[in-house]
Order: structure tokens, then sequence, then C-alpha cells
């Protein structure tokens, strides 16, 4: 055990794909915690007053920026260490990844033209700004759903994945909730934990439905969760899941409160059950990278070029997360209003 | 149509959105720096309104960038599988580097440039706009690397038709990067200049007489007026490097068919490709010979030299190449004489006062000419590669993905129906702001202590 351990970290072109596959890993959780709640503020605003969309949408602003950068490092890495799986993947992917680019373009621009443009125009961007973020979410929503389901269009793959697309949405504007109760007071504090305790059931259910998929559609994952001894490694999620949901509901019937304190808690909470899934995912489709097709040691990039970018990374990720971290402390408690000056 | 030609007009139309912002970006930030850094040295207020205006701009046109960016971070692997399998040993760690390096630097100081004047230090606001300046010029660099080690590749080696890196210094610095980086920045500059200038102009015409828009025209056209000449010669010696590394696409630039001296400078000409001709030339005797070789009878290579031996042509398309080159150049002549005449007048009489309307008009009218010159200068550049993606390594045909054309045809429609709204929706914003800001509707109440400054205004 470990000579063969010992055998792989000597070898390059053994671990180092096992290192990118955990930074994209890591990146796509981050974006997905991260930008996940700034979308989800945005699938929230139909459901706010005016004057409440200008709180909400000052809450993010900040940070959207920032939060979808990590997608783009997501990606990104994918494209550098994994070429042949960033090609077969985003061919594969082509109309939902269109419909996401579409989506996110309009939310970023609504953004800014809601509070520039002409007043009579604001009601189409406020508009423009909801049905960007939920194109987003969806897209993305439906991307986990067909990666989930190998990747091929059949139509119960397809039906399978419109699942995944509307449960993902409904996560998103969960923990756009949660951060609203962070980040806000008064009645519109109120309103968002309503909006949170409705979101539950979304994250329950689409966390019960991805795991009850993913075994039945491979026979890898499926004996890689139920055999012996691996159920031992695997057992904590489910258990740390259900303790978390608790929790989670119990915080929110314990909000709000007049010196504010756990409002942080749901937001703490929703993050750890995000990260939960996102590992279980992980755990399941280890080691492929194209499900069922490629694994990621397969779709490697040139060591010496992946050498290049790991050493690069491991100086300047810590000081992205240092500013990250500045940004998110200059900015911290209740959101005011954005002024330029 | 096919898969391929569809696929080229999509990437074109995706990159030619996404440029007009970061040619923005890229200057604005260093100029809000010097409006800041203004402000500080003399408490003129008329800074002070010059930073707030533009920051909106700024703000704006930033997040116009960072979309439309992502959308071509998403391109390769869409449309161009390709061009990562053959080459990304190389360009894979040039974007990786300019995410890590540059991204995330713009984007999370981004948030304390734009909002954050009142809740850090001013040393620490100061830094932020410093990085987020230099985060976009660093970004440039980066993306620029890759794009000119895509007309000039140097310090790698192929195996199977992968290309493998030998030698990260010499990728880096290949042969027409240093012209490449130095002539887009200035373009940047010089984008920036003209809109400045030409919505201030436009402020002063609807009658509004505020010493920011004084200031913002006066600096405007002294940026141009520096910048333009340096840009002619900068242009010129990238113009020389492409004759040494690209030789086909000077040809196609000048309409020159067959390799001899005495080529003529031709200002005019319809270049014809079946007749393998230009007709109704207009040119000026053995001038390209001069500019390219420094003597009248300096050989110039011709089209003719790039046919294969079955008669395909391996030299870019001449017309669009011919007449972006033109166009290019034409807008940066406009710039000289625009610029030069209006310090001119400025110095001569009472600064603004002295401009006579036509000349404001003009400048109205050139508020946007840095796209125009940016746009076909990145035509001249990357039409002028084909057919290759990669001079000599790769060609476009190789890289392209094999997706239904129908697909790749619905979602150009797509990108181009919401790029044509956001462009227009984006000069309308820009030119609304100036007549809000005509009208005084952007000047806050001057806060005299620092408790006024608590008073809520709406986010904007
Ligand atoms: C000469 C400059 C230049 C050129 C040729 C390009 N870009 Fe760009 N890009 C920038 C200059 C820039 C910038 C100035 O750095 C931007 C604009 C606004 C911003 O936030 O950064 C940017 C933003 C930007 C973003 C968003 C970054 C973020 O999340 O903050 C992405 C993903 C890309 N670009 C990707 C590309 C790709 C894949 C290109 C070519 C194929 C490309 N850009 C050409
Ligand atoms: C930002 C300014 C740029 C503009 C306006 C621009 C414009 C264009 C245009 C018009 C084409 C089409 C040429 C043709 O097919 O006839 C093209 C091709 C291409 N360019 Fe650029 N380009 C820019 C920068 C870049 C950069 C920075 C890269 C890469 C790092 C790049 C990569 C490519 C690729 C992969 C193609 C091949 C696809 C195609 O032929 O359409 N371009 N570009
Ligand atoms: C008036 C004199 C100018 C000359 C002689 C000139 C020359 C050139 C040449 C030769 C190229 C092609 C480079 C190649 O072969 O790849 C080029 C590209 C380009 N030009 Fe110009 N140019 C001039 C003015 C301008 C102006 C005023 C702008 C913008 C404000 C501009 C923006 C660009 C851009 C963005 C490119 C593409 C990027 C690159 O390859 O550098 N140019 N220019």
């Amino acid at each position: 055990m470990l000579d063969h351990l010992a055998l792989t970290f000597a070898d390059p072109g053994l671990y180092l794909p096992f290192v990118f596959a955990g930074l994209m890993g890591v990146a796509i959780l981050i974006y997905v915690v991260f930008d996940g709640f700034d979308l989800g503020v945005g699938l929230l605003t139909p459901l706010a007053t005016g004057a409440e969309k200008d709180r909400m949408i000052a809450s993010i602003g900040p940070f959207w920026d920032a939060n979808e950068t990590w997608l783009v490092l997501a990606v990104g890495i994918l494209l550098v260490a994994f070429p042949s799986a960033h090609g077969a993947i985003l061919t594969a992917l082509y109309l939902p990844v269109a419909m996401m680019l579409t989506g996110l373009i309009l939310r970023g621009v609504s953004f800014e033209l809601r509070a520039k443009a002409p007043a009579a125009q604001k009601r189409l961007w406020n508009g423009a700004f909801f049905l960007g973020s939920l194109m987003a979410s969806l897209s993305q929503g439906y991307m986990l759903g067909m990666y989930i389901m190998g990747l091929d269009s059949t139509p119960f793959h397809i039906a399978f994945a419109c699942l995944t697309a509307v449960f993902l949405t409904v996560g998103y504007s969960f923990i756009g909730a949660a951060w609203l109760i962070l980040k806000t007071e008064g009645a519109l504090q109120w309103k968002a934990i309503g909006w949170a305790r409705g979101g539950i059931w979304g994250l329950v259910l689409g966390m019960g439905a991805i795991s009850a998929a993913s075994p039945l559609v491979s026979d890898r994952i499926w004996s890689k969760w139920f055999s012996f001894p691996e159920l031992l490694w695997l057992a904590p999620l489910p258990i740390l899941s259900g303790l978390l949901l608790v929790l989670l509901w119990r915080s929110l019937y314990a909000l709000p409160r007049t010196d504010d304190r756990g409002a942080m808690a749901p937001f703490a909470y929703g993050t750890a059950l995000f990260t939960l899934a996102f590992l279980g995912l992980a755990y399941s489709f280890y080691p492929f990278v194209v499900p069922e097709k490629l694994t990621i040691y397969e779709a490697a990039s040139a060591p010496e070029s992946l050498w290049i970018i790991l050493i690069g990374t491991l100086i300047v990720l810590p000081m992205i997360l240092a500013y990250t971290a500045l940004a998110y402390w200059v900015f911290r408690g209740k959101a005011t209003d954005l002024k330029y000056y | 149509m096919d898969t391929l030609i569809l696929s080229r007009i999509q990437f074109g139309a995706n990159i030619s959105f996404h440029i007009l912002f970061p040619t923005i970006t890229i200057a604005l930030g260093w100029a809000l720096l010097f409006f800041k850094l203004r402000f500080n040295a003399t408490r003129d207020e008329s800074w002070m309104d010059l930073y707030r205006f533009w920051v909106k701009v700024f703000a704006l046109s930033f997040g116009m960038g960072v979309v439309s960016g992502i959308t071509m971070s998403f391109q390769f692997g869409t449309n161009w599988p390709g061009f990562m399998e053959a080459v990304g040993n190389v360009a894979g760690p040039l974007l990786a580097y300019e995410v890590l390096t540059a991204f995330f630097l713009e984007a999370a100081f981004l948030g304390i440039m734009l909002f954050g004047w009142r809740r850090v230090p001013d040393w620490v606001h100061t830094t932020a706009t410093v990085l987020v300046a230099f985060g976009t010029t660093l970004s440039a660099f980066w993306i620029l690397v890759l794009n000119s080690w895509m007309h000039t590749p140097a310090g790698y080696e192929l195996r199977d038709g992968v290309v493998y890196a030998t030698d990260w210094w010499a990728i880096i610095f290949n042969p027409s990067m240093p012209y490449r980086l130095a002539h887009v920045l200035l373009a940047s500059g010089l984008t920036v200049a003209f809109l400045i200038a030409g919505l201030s102009a436009f402020r002063w015409l609807i009658g509004d007489r505020a010493a920011a828009v004084r200031k913002g025209l006066t600096f405007g056209m002294w940026l141009g007026a520096i910048l333009i000449p340096i840009q002619i010669l900068a242009g010129d010696m990238h113009g020389l490097n492409t004759l040494e590394h690209q030789p086909a696409k000077v040809a196609a630039m000048e309409g020159n068919w067959e390799t001899r001296g005495n080529v003529p400078l031709l200002l005019f000409a319809i270049p014809d490709e079946e007749a393998r001709t230009n007709h109704f030339e207009i040119g000026i005797p053995s001038m390209a010979s001069v500019i390219l070789k420094h003597s009248p009878s300096g050989v110039v290579p011709g089209l003719n030299d790039f046919v294969a031996e079955d008669g395909t042509p391996m030299h870019p398309p001449v017309a669009p190449v011919f007449w972006s080159f033109r166009v290019m150049v034409a807008t940066g002549m406009a710039m000289l004489a625009v610029s030069w005449f209006t310090v001119w007048s400025m110095r001569r009489g009472r600064g603004v006062e002295a401009l006579p309307k036509v000349v404001l008009l003009v400048l109205v009218a050139m508020t946007f000419s840095g796209w125009l010159a940016t746009l076909a200068g990145w035509y001249t550049t990357e039409i002028g590669r084909q057919p290759w993606l990669v001079t000599g390594v790769l060609t476009t045909a190789q890289a392209v993905a094999d997706v239904p054309a129908g697909m790749v045809l619905s979602t150009l429609l797509g990108y181009l129906g919401i790029y044509a709204i956001l462009t227009l929706a984006y000069v309308g914003v820009l030119f609304h702001l100036a007549r809000k800001a005509a009208k005084g509707e952007l000047l806050p109440e001057r806060p005299k202590s620092a408790a006024a400054i608590a008073v809520v205004t709406p986010a904007e």
C-alpha cells in the first residue's frame, strides 16, 4: 500500500492530474456557493419591492464580478489541464452553455444598466436581471444533470436534467436568501427568512434525486456506494447532511432576533450542505472527468505544462484568497446603498 | 453555410463585442487614477466631478467586458476543440496565468475601487485603483502574448501534430509580441482620449459650462495629440515586423499581387481574387516600397508567391484585409488632424471657448472613433492570418468543432441580436449620463463635513 502510494507520488503523470482535478473541484465548489448566492439574489428579485430590489442588488454589488471569476478559473483549469475532456464536454453541452452565457451576459449588463439607463427603462432591466439569473441557474442545473447522466441525450436523460435544473435553481434561491438574511435587516430580512424556509424543500428533494439517480445510471457508482468497505467511506455524508438539515431548520426558526445573532448560521449551514453534496459527487465520479469515457489520467496535458501552471497557482492562490477575504471584510456588515465615492 | 464559416463568424462577433469594452477599461482605469491624484493634490472639486462621471462609465464598461469575456473563454471548448488539443501545452499556461494573475486581481479590487472610497483609508482606495488598472493591463499582456504567439509562434517543438513548449522565454517574447502589445495599449489610450473629449464636447454643445467639461475636453485632446504620433510610429514598426514574419499578410494589406520593386501605396482599389488583380487603382507611385523597404526600388512580396502547386491560395482573403487596414489608417490620420488642430486652437485662443462649433461637432462624431480603428486593426491582423490559426502549425479548418451547423447558426443569431441591443443600450446610456450630468443631476450635494456623507442616496 505505502509502496504503491510512494510510487504514485513519484510519477508526475499520476499525481499532477489528481492535483488539478482537486483544484478544479475547489474552483467549481467556490463558484457554486458564491455565484450561487448572487444568482439566487437575482432569482428572488421579483418577490421584492422596488426599494428592496435596490438593497438586494447592493448586497452583491461589490462581489459578483469576483464570484464569476471562479467560473472562468474552473473552465480554465478544465481547458488547460484536461484539453480533450474540455472539448468533449463543452461540445456535448453546446446549447446549454450558450444559454448560460446569454444569461450571464444579460445579468451582468442589467446590473449596471438598471441603475444608469433612463428611469423609464429600469423595469425592463430589472426584468432582464431576473431573466438572466434564471437562464444561468437553469442551464447550470441542466448541465449538472446531463453530466451525471453521462452526457448523452436520451429523452429520459433530458427529463432528469430538467429536474436537476429546477432543483439547482431552487438551491441557488435558497443560498441567496440565506445571504440576504446575513446582509439585510428589518422587513427585507423577514422576507428572506420566509424565502429560505421555502427553499429548504428544494434542497432536500434535489440532493435526494441526485443521490438516488447516480447509482442507478452507473453500475460503477453502484458498486462504489454499496460494497464494503467503501460504504464506510461514504456513510458520513448522508449522516452529516441530515444533521446539517436539522441545524439549518432550527436556525431558520430561531430568526429573526433583535440582536441579529445567528444571522450567519443559515448561510454557513447551507454552504456546508453544498460542500457535502459536492464531495459526494466528486467521490462518485473519480477518476472520470468525462463520465464513463475519459479518466483524468487519460485526459491530462503534458506534465511540463502542468508544472508551469502548478507553480504559479501555488504562489498566486493564497494571494487570491487573501484579497478576496479583504474585499469581504471591507464590505462586512449589513448592505448599504452603493456609492461610487 | 457550413460549421466552419459559421463558427468563424461567431468567434469574430463575440471577440469584436468583447474587445469594445477592454479597449475602454484598460486606459480609463489609469485616467481615473490620474483624476483622483489631481484631486488629492489640488483639492479642486472639478477633478472630483470628472472622476465621479467617468467612474460610472468605467463600472458599466467593466461589467460588459467581464460578461463578454466569460463567453470568450467558453468559445475555445464549444467551437474550437482542435485548438486546445494541438496547442494547449502553450495556450493553456498563458490563459491560466491570465486568470490567476490578472482576472482575480481586477475583480477583487474592483469592488473596493468602485464602492469603497468612504469605507477604507484613502491610500487603500488609491492602491485598489492602481491594482485594477494594473490588472486590466496585465490581462491585456497575457492574452496578447497568446495572440502574438499564434501569429509568430516560437519556442516550441511539434511531436505528432501536438505542440510542446521548449522555451517559455521565447514563447512569451515571441517576435510580434512587443509590437502588438504597444500598439494595442496605445489604441486603448486613444480610444479613451476621444471618448472623453467627445462626450465633453457633447456636454459643452448642450450648454454645460462646468469646469469638469473643460478639463475633460482638454485632457482628452492632449492625450490624443500626444499618443497618436507614437501610435503611427508603432504601427509602422509593427508593419515592418509583419513583413518579416507574415509576408502574405502584408501583401494583402498593400493589395500587391506580384513580387516587385517600385510598389505604389494604394489609396483606393478593388482587389479581385478571381482575376488576381486590382480594379480602379489610385496610388502614390513607389510609396509602399519606400515605407516597407526605405527605398523606391525596394522589392515587396506579392500575393502570387503564396499559391499552392494546385492553385489553392495560401494567402488571406485580400479585400477584407486591404480595406480594414485602410479604415484603421484613415481613422488614425483623422485622429492626428483633429487632435492637433484642437490642441493648437485651444493654446492659441482661450481654451475651449476658442473652438469653433464645427470642431466640437467633429469631436462628438469621433467619440467612438477608437472603436472603429481598433476593430479595423484587429480584422486586418486576424483575417490576415488566415488560412492559419497558428501560423504554419494549425489551420483554422483543422481546429473547428464537429457540431451541427444549425446549432451554431441559432446561437450565432442569438448572440448577434443581443450584441446589437446591448451596444445600442451602452452608447445610449453614455449620452444619457452626459445629458444628466449637464443638467447637474449627477452632482451630489457637496458634503462639508464627514457627517453629511451619511445622507442616504439611492443606489447608482
Ligand atoms: C487587449 C485586451 C484584451 C483582449 C484581446 C481580450 N481580452 Fe478579455 N479582457 C480584457 C482584455 C482583453 C480586460 C481588460 O482585462 C477585461 C475587460 C474588462 C475586464 O474585467 O477585464 C477582460 C475580461 C475578460 C474575462 C472576464 C474576466 C473576469 O471575470 O474578471 C474573460 C474570461 C476574458 N476576458 C477572456 C478573453 C479571451 C478568451 C480572449 C481572447 C480570445 C480575450 N479575453 C481577449
Ligand atoms: C480582441 C481583439 C480581436 C478581434 C477583434 C479578433 C477578431 C477576429 C476575427 C474577425 C477573426 C475571423 C478571421 C476569419 O475567420 O476570417 C478572428 C479569428 C480568430 N481569432 Fe481573433 N480577434 C481578436 C483577438 C484574438 C485573441 C486575443 C485570440 C486568442 C488568444 C484570438 C483567437 C482567434 C481564433 C482562435 C480565431 C479563429 C477563428 C476564426 O477564424 O474565426 N483572437 N479573430
Ligand atoms: C495610422 C497609422 C497606423 C498604422 C500604420 C498602423 C499599423 C498597423 C498594422 C501594420 C497592423 C497589423 C499588424 C499585423 O500585421 O498583425 C495593425 C493592427 C492594429 N491596429 Fe493599427 N495602425 C495605425 C493606427 C491605428 C490606430 C489609430 C488604432 C486604434 C486606435 C489602431 C489599432 C490597431 C489594432 C487594435 C490592431 C490589431 C492588433 C495588432 O496586431 O496590433 N491602429 N496596425
